[in-house]
């Protein structure tokens, strides 16, 4: 199995065979992290452009250090103090950087189909890190390989993503690669956070704490955006936590003893996630985030690495 | 001035005629209808065998821009692309800037349509509200007299109730219809397309079919309570149709149209992030626009119009959510609906016909929709075998944000009378 795409958008539009090359990369990767001289040259030469529209610390540092990692030289633009500031579109912006010759492209956007739209115009290739509530590609990608370390497989594990599912890309991404992967999704929030027709992504639904989480390999629980009150889905941060928060309590009355508990971050703690919880023997949160810096390396090293050699 | 069609199929619904007969024009009246007519010494004449004759088609929603949005399209551009569509006539929305909220506007348009349009005729639609803001009526009695033909806060829906019911009152006297573009507000904030399972996997903002729904229910009630016509602009959703349906056999006056994209294409159009698949109200679903096509070839839809809506390119390439609603339409409408409609026997040739003639007349009260000897002479001739691919590099409006490039079609308009005269092709 090669890489042969130009670039990564989606999980939805990946075989399956493309997510495991993805994943096992990653994996192959992983070591540099432990090493003392935390460089390899894989990838010299090759330009690195971070274009983020929306503020990120996590992912842009990931995606970072992965290219530093590498040998790449990575360049970060971020919109405020930019020309996105002086009202140039981010079409022009990209066209311009991409004048400037570099072979990827990091992009992180707020509207859905940011990432489609450069790929279609741009000859570099293109990452998605975040679009819109679309999809987050790279997420999905260190949730599998977290979960494929902890529980040695894929096929038939049962996984629980609870909270905002309506907005989040985090949601869709790992909803498409997990089916793909002979995983079972159950969703879970209060229906005014469920997407219209998500059963026909594949998943099932719960909407209660308790009936999501119950028997389940893997809960994943999402960041609840403030936002969302003010928008009329919920009642109040309090009603929430009450009845959607994960406590101890919760966890240990409905949830099994080998649960892995994951979140993408940042943790609102209190709302989604009680402290205990977050910091407990079941949450592998860090270690996601470690395994992040090692998927992004393998993302830029497939898409501009490996894609060059065999031009 | 005399010109003699000859030879051509003659679709004229309202008269029941279809079959191969002349058309011969006189001092820009239909004089004649009928086999082998002599052709009057010095009259022009025009072989149409092989070719449909038909009255002049007529698009009671398209947006001009003129005023205030010349860089999007003006009254020149506007009328030569519905001449070249096969449009004799078309009614252009309020949403100007300066809005068409006073009879100063409204001649403004006329004037520019006189000296500056294709020939097409132009009927100005005025605004129910100030400023199109729904809060303080229009000076309605002003604007039907300088020449509006209808009111319309089209692109926005008046929310105040009451507002609109005063509106359907005031203006009952002047025989003029309210349009209503049917839009909660609430339930619609934000949306960028239809709230369904595409939606949700392409993360973009929704708006459910109820969003229309809800609107046009209480538009049917406010219609039933004042006794004024309502008509329904670009209809969408399947519910929409049930409750016109039930509203006409209840003998309420509401009238309604339905634009041909969305006759012809689903929310599954908007994989891939294409913004000229963005538009308001937004494209449905497939059982939608079965109801649509139904509802349309039994007269529970009354007309079709395009809703021609240019935006430039800086408004149509970038990110989808931030995009700008509205396709062109004027120059694909006619071979789209032959086409993907007739062609495929969904929809018959007369009944298309009837859809953009006489019946968008009889809503709106306006002169053509016929060729009873006598009428004026707008005359559409249409070619069925005419094959081209849609190309918005060769459109005569000023934008190309279509949903259709690329599209092979086969029958489209070959040539527009207005008033007896050629305007298209100039």
């Amino acid at each position: 199995m090669a890489w042969t795409r130009k670039d990564l958008l989606t999980m939805r539009d990946l075989e399956p065979a493309e997510i495991t090359l993805l994943i096992d990369t990653a994996a192959s990767l992983q070591e540099i992290a432990t090493r003392e001289i935390k460089k390899v040259p894989a990838l010299r030469g090759k330009t690195i452009v971070n274009l983020f529209y929306e503020p990120s610390t996590r992912t842009r540092t990931s995606f970072e250090i992965a290219g530093k990692w590498l040998s790449a030289d990575v360049i970060n633009f971020s919109a405020s103090g930019s020309s996105a500031s002086k009202g140039e579109s981010m079409l022009d912006t990209a066209k311009n950087i991409a004048a400037m010759s570099p072979d990827v492209v990091v992009v992180r956007h707020s509207s859905a189909g940011a990432a489609e739209l450069l790929a279609r115009e741009l000859r570099c290739s293109i990452v998605n890190a975040g679009d819109g509530a679309h999809e987050h590609p790279t997420q999905a990608l260190l949730d599998l390989l977290t979960i494929r370390e902890r529980k040695g497989h894929f096929e038939g594990l049962h996984v629980a993503i609870v909270g905002d599912i309506a907005h989040s890309r985090v949601a869709r991404s790992n909803i498409h690669a997990m089916r793909k992967l002979g995983m079972t999704v159950t969703v879970a929030g209060p229906p005014t956070l469920i997407p219209p027709f998500v059963q026909e992504l594949g998943v099932k639904v719960a909407y209660r704490l308790e009936d999501a989480i119950r028997d389940v390999d893997v809960i994943m629980m999402l960041r609840l955006q403030h936002e969302r009150m003010s928008a009329g889905l919920i009642p109040s941060l309090r009603e929430y936590s009450r009845y959607w928060g994960l406590t101890l309590d919760r966890l240990k009355a409905h949830a099994r003893s080998d649960v892995l508990i994951m979140h993408p971050g940042p943790v609102n703690r209190g709302i989604e996630l009680s402290p205990e919880v977050a910091d407990g023997p079941y949450s592998v949160i860090l270690d996601q985030v470690t395994k992040g810096v090692a998927v992004r390396m393998g993302v830029l090293f497939l898409l501009a690495g490996a894609r060059g050699e065999s031009a | 001035m005399s010109l003699l069609i000859r030879g051509g199929r003659v679709v004229d619904p309202v008269n029941g005629v279809d079959g191969v007969a002349d058309v011969l024009i006189e001092l820009g009246k239909v004089a004649r209808v009928g086999p082998s007519l002599p052709a009057p010494q010095g009259a022009e004449v025009v072989d149409a065998t092989g070719k449909v004759v038909c009255p002049g088609f007529i698009d009671v929603h398209v947006h001009l821009r003129e005023p205030g949005y010349e860089y999007k399209e003006t009254i020149a551009t506007g009328t030569r692309a519905a001449a070249a569509g096969g449009f004799t006539a078309v009614c252009c929305m309020a949403n100007t800037s300066p809005v068409n909220d006073n009879g100063s506007i409204t001649e403004y348009i006329l004037d520019r349509a006189r000296t500056e349009g294709s020939g097409v005729r132009v009927y100005p639609i005025g605004a129910v509200t100030r400023g199109l803001r729904g809060e303080e009526l229009a000076e309605l009695a002003e604007l039907a007299e300088a020449g509006c033909v209808a009111f319309s806060d089209d692109g926005r829906c008046v929310m105040n109730a009451a507002l609109y019911r005063r509106a359907m009152e005031y203006t009952l006297p002047f025989g003029t219809p309210v349009i209503s573009h049917a839009e909660d507000h609430h339930l619609a904030r934000g949306a960028a397309m239809n709230e369904g399972v595409v939606s949700t996997e392409l993360g973009l903002p929704g708006q459910p079919a109820a969003a229309e729904e809800v609107m046009v229910a209480r538009d049917i009630v406010l219609a039933e309570l004042t006794g004024a016509h309502v008509h329904l602009a670009h209809l969408s959703t399947a519910g929409a149709v049930r409750l016109v349906r039930d509203a006409k056999a209840r003998g309420i006056r509401v009238t309604a149209e339905v634009t041909p994209h969305h006759l012809v294409l689903t929310e599954e159009a908007v994989r891939g992030y294409d913004p000229n698949t963005k538009m308001n109200p937004p494209l449905r679903t497939k059982r939608d626009v079965e109801a649509l096509i139904e509802a349309l070839a039994d007269g529970t839809i009354d007309c079709i119009a395009t809703d021609h809506a240019p935006h430039a390119l800086s408004e149509k390439e970038g990110e989808y959510d931030h995009a700008a609603f509205g396709v062109v339409g004027l120059e694909t409408a006619v071979a789209v609906l032959l086409d993907r409609l007739v062609r495929p026997g969904l929809l018959t040739l007369p009944t298309l016909v009837s859809r953009l003639t006489c019946d968008p007349a009889r809503l709106l009260k306006l002169p053509g929709g016929s060729l009873t000897p006598g009428a004026t002479a707008d005359v559409t001739i249409l070619d069925l075998d005419r094959e081209l691919a849609v190309d918005p590099t060769r459109f005569h409006s000023r934008s190309r944000n279509t949903p259709f490039t690329g599209w092979q079609l086969r029958g489209g308009p070959w040539m527009t009378i207005v008033n007896g005269r050629k305007v298209s092709p100039a």
